[in-house]
């Protein structure tokens, strides 16, 4: 009897430690393991907006006919090159030769009038189909031409047209893009454990294989910030791009076993304020708000320090930036006095906060902030869909906090009474669309900085801070970007240092 | 006992269909549209109005649930509104992962909680027993999800014997084995502290007993007395507490799943609300109201198999 409990104990006791020690995982040189907080639904860029399917498949998988970088310039994809008719209405461009899709099939000029014309169906389910709006017509020229007849001149629409949204599928493949999709790119989709993690193999034929250094791209899907700490620390995560908890840094950073990035987003948050209902719709009330936000404050609370203020609604690293901080400086004696000129010193204001940290703990200070400035300021946290459909859908709020990631969006504005903000402007509508359709880049910014004085003079919104693009990496890590100005990232150019 | 089972199963399919409908009923009021969810707030209402069209969303209320019960019933469980694939597909994938987290969490929990209860019983009033109750005390007081970090901290982090989450599948069963270790320590570590409570308290009471003294009187070792004599007349309570705790367990593995990143049933559902795929959170509700139930009518039953008195009272 003590013997077999003995040898009993004994067995466990070797389980256990076959379990502990049995398969340690070595990092292989040509693979590389990156986390992702949100999982996709699908893979499908052309029929969902969760932005992590662009951050996996897009420019991956998947390509566009353009492309931006880092800086957001727009180069060659797909398309090798293209010309632009003197009126800015007729785009020509010049397809690649002896471009296949993973599974062995051409690519041509027919492929390009597919995508776009099922973008543009009318029973299309793309996510920003109004990217495609302005076009009129797409014409295959040859097997390897194709021209695009635009309504109105579009000084974005090179840009927005590298965007996984306008994806270059084929008919063929096009059934599978959601499971499985096939595309042109550098790596081809592997294999997708939902819940855990999606592979990406090196696609042997693609046009610069040789200058892809990673055989496999293996992407992790963690949501809980302490764990995703815990997998970088334990050596099972290479690098994690979008990293949640800033206050989670310091450890990284005095770490030289890892590189803690902070780059720059298209993210402006905002702290919105409904411009159609009472007291918001009063300009002075809205000055009042500006003047009780101290941005400093907010972004050492609720962003530990690691944010860049803003003073209107464009990004700071912009070729067309003005620097207006300081239009509406922080005094809550002034704010006081302001509400009470206005007549709503003492009312209740509620911030209705969507389930994002940064929000949720900016909304927290400008409530301490408001408080100050002698208003009764609650915050209320909602869910996502909840913000969704009362917030965005129904404009049932006081304010709220939002990060608006998308680039070049001043058109929010101009959007009208309709959108979520309340908020329309003739002239300011005016001046968007010539924005919108100048060809001249030097006309264009000095536009876009009237713009911005335009939003700051009339306190439009609270501006608070860019939202940083936050990074932990393995330190021997290459070739990756800092910046996040699009919402995809080429991973053909990461390697690992000699 | 036929009739005991026949009540059994229409109170079985009484609950599944009232859940069905609550869960039908509060996924309708509560705010949110699965277009906009998915589309983003970039997108058109046309191409909202489109998707709404191809899921059957702009169906009253009334035909859909109608529509998803004539599915249930023929076991096609619809089309997961985000993901677009089967929600049985979905379910099938994410099914082996939280019930073998589940049945070690379950196991590790009873076997731990009977050793730590009848040895503190046996030990009642000196140190082992203070020791024991010490802990469970601790047990007890710390949340499952505190613990889980400190366990990967110790293990994952810096002794590095164990991976600090995710689940490689089956297809490896020993790397399978040692991402469940973690987890199963985090889920039974505190559930078997609420349960060693019960078995120390309920084996106190046993051992008061006359017949307890009888058999030691017998000639009975002491270790054969307590686990042949007073574990099996302690079991009612015990088995009554395990029954509640699976319903716990349930619950408590959809957070293990989110500590530990592990594709199981309880982030689905997580990620299903956050979505508003309404086919699916249906689906998995009605799938772990079915386990609770399903528990509940296995307590029952282990009730008349560990005490014959009660089969003549059930009939």
């Amino acid at each position: 009897m003590a013997f077999t409990r003995i040898s009993g104990t004994g067995l466990a006791g070797a389980f256990a430690l076959a379990i502990a020690f049995g398969a340690t995982a070595a990092s292989a040189e040509t693979s590389v393991s990156i986390g992702f907080q949100q999982e996709p639904t699908t893979l499908d860029p052309t029929s969902d907006a969760t932005a992590a399917i662009d951050g996996i498949i897009t420019h991956n998988v998947l390509e566009s006919l353009t492309v931006a970088n880092e800086s957001g310039e727009v180069l060659p994809a797909l398309a090798e090159s293209w010309t632009i008719s003197d009126d800015g209405l007729t785009y020509r461009f010049n397809l690649r030769q002896g471009v296949t899709y993973h599974d062995g099939t051409a690519f041509d000029a027919e492929d390009v009038k597919f995508s776009f014309d099922r973008a543009m169906a009318d029973d299309s389910e793309n996510p920003t189909k109004g990217i495609f709006d302005p076009v009129e017509s797409v014409t295959v020229i040859d097997s390897h031409t194709v021209e695009m007849v635009l309504k109105n001149p579009d000084a974005f629409f090179l840009f927005n047209i590298a965007r996984g949204d306008a994806s270059i599928v084929a008919p063929e493949s096009v059934d599978q893009l959601k499971t499985a999709p096939i595309g042109t790119g550098a790596y081809r989709f592997d294999s997708w454990t939902r819940g855990d993690r999606l592979t990406l193999a090196k696609n042997p034929d693609y046009r610069d294989a040789a200058d892809v250094a990673m055989d496999k791209v293996v992407i992790r899907f963690i949501s809980d910030p302490a764990a995703a700490s815990a997998a970088l620390l334990s050596g099972e995560l290479d690098a994690f791009p979008g990293f949640p908890a800033p206050e989670m840094l310091p450890q990284f950073e005095a770490d030289p076993r890892f590189t803690v990035t902070m780059g720059s987003t298209e993210g402006e948050v905002i702290l919105a304020m409904n411009n159609a209902k009472p007291p918001f719709d009063n300009v002075e009330v809205r000055r009042a708000v500006s003047h009780a936000i101290d941005r400093a404050a907010i972004i050492d609370g609720a962003m530990y320090g690691r944010a860049t203020p803003i003073g209107s609604f464009y990004p700071p690293h912009g070729p067309a930036y003005v620097d207006l901080l300081d239009t509406y400086p922080h005094d809550p004696d002034t704010a006081r006095a302001m509400f009470e000129e206005a007549g709503v010193a003492g009312s209740t204001m509620t911030i209705r906060v969507p389930p994002f940290p940064y929000a949720m703990r900016s909304g927290e200070i400008i409530q301490a902030q408001l408080t100050a400035a002698g208003i009764d300021a609650k915050v209320e946290n909602v869910e996502w869909g909840f913000w969704l459909d009362e917030i965005y859908k129904k404009q049932n709020y006081d304010m709220t906090i939002i990060a608006h990631t998308s680039p070049n969006d001043m058109g929010n504005f101009a959007r009208g009474k309709s959108y979520f903000y309340g908020f329309e402007d003739p002239d300011f509508t005016d001046l968007w669309n010539r924005i919108s359709t100048e060809a001249d880049p030097d006309t264009r910014n000095d536009l876009l900085r009237q713009g911005q004085e335009y939003l700051t003079e009339n306190a439009i919104h609270g501006f608070l801070f860019q939202l940083p693009r936050l990074g932990v990496y393995d330190a021997r890590l290459r070739g990756y970007w800092t910046a996040s100005p699009v919402l995809y990232e080429p991973r053909a150019s990461m390697s690992w240092a000699e | 006992m036929s009739y005991f089972i026949a009540r059994r199963l229409a109170g079985f399919l009484l609950t599944l269909w009232a859940v069905s409908v609550v869960v039908f009923a509060v996924m309708n009021v509560l705010p949110g549209d699965p277009a906009l969810t998915i589309l983003g707030i970039d997108s058109t209402e046309e191409a909202r109005a489109a998707l709404r069209a191809r899921l059957g969303l702009d169906q009253p209320v009334i035909l859909r649930y109608l529509d998803w019960v004539a599915g249930a019933l023929r076991g096609d469980f619809g089309e997961s509104y985000s993901f677009g694939v089967p929600v049985s597909g979905l379910i099938a994938e994410r099914l082996p992962l939280t019930f073998s987290l589940a049945l070690s969490g379950m196991v590790v929990t009873v076997l731990l909680a009977l050793v730590l209860g009848i040895t503190a019983a046996a030990r009642h009033g000196r140190p082992g027993d203070w020791g024991i109750m010490l802990l469970s005390q601790m047990g007890i007081a710390i949340p499952a999800f505190w613990l889980s970090m400190l366990l990967v901290l110790l293990f994952a982090v810096k002794l590095r014997w164990l991976p600090p989450g995710g689940f490689p599948g089956w297809g490896d069963p020993v790397a399978a084995l040692r991402s469940l270790v973690l987890p199963t320590a985090a889920l039974a570590l505190v559930q078997s502290a609420v349960l060693a409570r019960v078995t120390r308290s309920a084996a106190l009471e046993v051992m008061r007993l006359d017949f307890v003294r009888t058999a030691r009187a017998t000639g009975f070792g002491s270790r054969h007395v307590l686990w042949r004599h007073v574990l099996p007349n302690a079991l009612v309570p015990i088995v009554t507490i395990v029954g509640l705790q699976f319903a716990g367990l349930v619950t408590g593995t959809i957070v293990i799943e989110n500590v530990f990143y592990l594709p199981g049933l309880g982030r689905l559902l997580f990620q299903s609300i956050a979505n508003r795929d309404l086919i699916t959170v249906q689906a998995l509700v009605m799938l772990f109201a079915a386990l609770v139930v399903t528990a509940n009518f296995l307590v029952d039953i282990a009730y008349v198999v560990i005490d014959p008195r009660l089969r003549e009272a059930r009939g």
